[in-house]
């Protein structure tokens, strides 16, 4: 199992790839709605390719309230 | 006829096959413009038996193959009326929509759901009544009703119940939570995930697999498999008539239409 900071890597470069973001441009502690300019059906598109990347299986349920990548991460963090 | 064009979806006949096309934005929600549609469609089928072998339900979405019902509209309209003359607007709708379920169920040749995106509510209730569902890899399928203090309402869990096993129906609707395609596959309801972007392919490539066989006896196998939970259906529609009569449900339905995403699908 890699550490929290490997997998907010991780998050940050799989949103970055998928939105067209440049990964430099984006932070653990941003609001990955408002730096992606996503809705929460492209919020659903992240947690399926989220799911497929690290082999998890992540209740949606689980994202209320989580707006940051590095919360993001932590949720993550706990299915691995 | 051999095409159609109506105001939420489309439909030809090529190589013996339906290709019938939701495209009804944002994600073809099912309000009474698609029901019209819908309605005349399976009104033809009749006639497009002659001609086809296949159906192939599918979505011009990039967004998904159906959001579920349009509850922008079923807030609207049910805010213009109270008391009984709602409840029997209601259950006039409601019925509309299982007999136009239930004919897609029972239609006359093998029918495939080839399903991206959001597949939510009456959407996944659409594509349950085919025999075959076949999905994008990142389809995600959703009873969400719950959070709007209603059951599925457009048949989903007589059909659930019909194709799973009760656990797996029980995590879906009581959590109300999405799954993605390879764990639908993993409990059943997907016959086969494909790569992103490729589902109609594959949709297609199935479709010219059935060709091989005698339709009627394709019918007569599907009649037999899979029979219509007719008295499950009809108490689903008491059920979540009677739920909508509750105050939490306009309050579900206010907050889903006041909110500020214009696609509002997280939980």
């Amino acid at each position: 199992m890699g550490s929290l900071q490997n997998t907010t890597e991780e998050v940050l470069r799989l949103a970055s790839e998928h939105f067209k973001v440049p990964r430099e441009q984006l932070a653990p502690d941003d609001d990955f709605f408002k730096k992606l300019g996503i809705n929460s059906l492209q919020a659903l598109d992240l947690l399926t390719r989220i799911e497929h990347h690290f082999k998890i299986e992540l209740p949606d349920y689980e994202l209320q309230g989580v707006s940051n990548f590095r919360t993001l991460a932590e949720r993550i963090q706990l299915r691995l | 006829m051999k095409t159609f064009q109506g105001k939420t979806l489309s439909w030809r006949i090529t190589d013996g096959v339906i290709e019938l096309i939701l495209n009804h934005g944002p994600c073809n929600e099912i309000g009474l413009a698609m029901l019209a549609d819908l309605e005349q469609f399976v009104a033809a089928l009749g006639t497009l038996k002659n001609e086809a072998h296949a159906l192939i339900i599918s979505s011009a979405r990039s967004e998904g193959f159906c959001a579920g019902g349009d509850l922008r509209e079923l807030f609207r309209l049910s805010q213009e009326v109270s008391g009984a003359e709602k409840l029997s607007g209601l259950r006039n709708f409601i019925e509309r929509i299982h007999r136009v379920m239930n004919a897609l169920d029972e239609a006359p040749f093998t029918t495939i759901a080839a399903v991206n995106g959001l597949t939510f509510g009456g959407g996944f209730e659409l594509a349950l009544t085919c025999d075959l569902i076949i999905a994008d890899k990142m389809a995600r399928f959703c009873f969400p009703e719950l959070r709007l203090g209603l059951i599925p309402g457009f048949g989903g869990i007589p059909r659930l119940n019909r194709d799973l096993g009760n656990a797996i129906v029980r995590d879906l609707v009581l959590t109300g939570r999405s799954i993605n395609a390879a764990k639908a596959q993993s409990v059943g309801i997907v016959s086969q995930v494909t790569a992103e972007g490729d589902v109609f392919r594959v949709a297609r490539e199935t479709a010219a697999q059935l060709k091989k066989f005698d339709r009627d006896t394709s019918v007569a196998a599907k009649r037999f498999i899979k029979p219509i939970p007719h008295d499950e259906l009809r108490r689903e529609i008491d059920i979540f008539c009677e739920l909508f009569m509750r105050p939490a449900v306009e309050k579900g339905l206010r907050k889903f239409v006041e909110s500020k995403d214009a696609l509002p699908y997280l939980p």
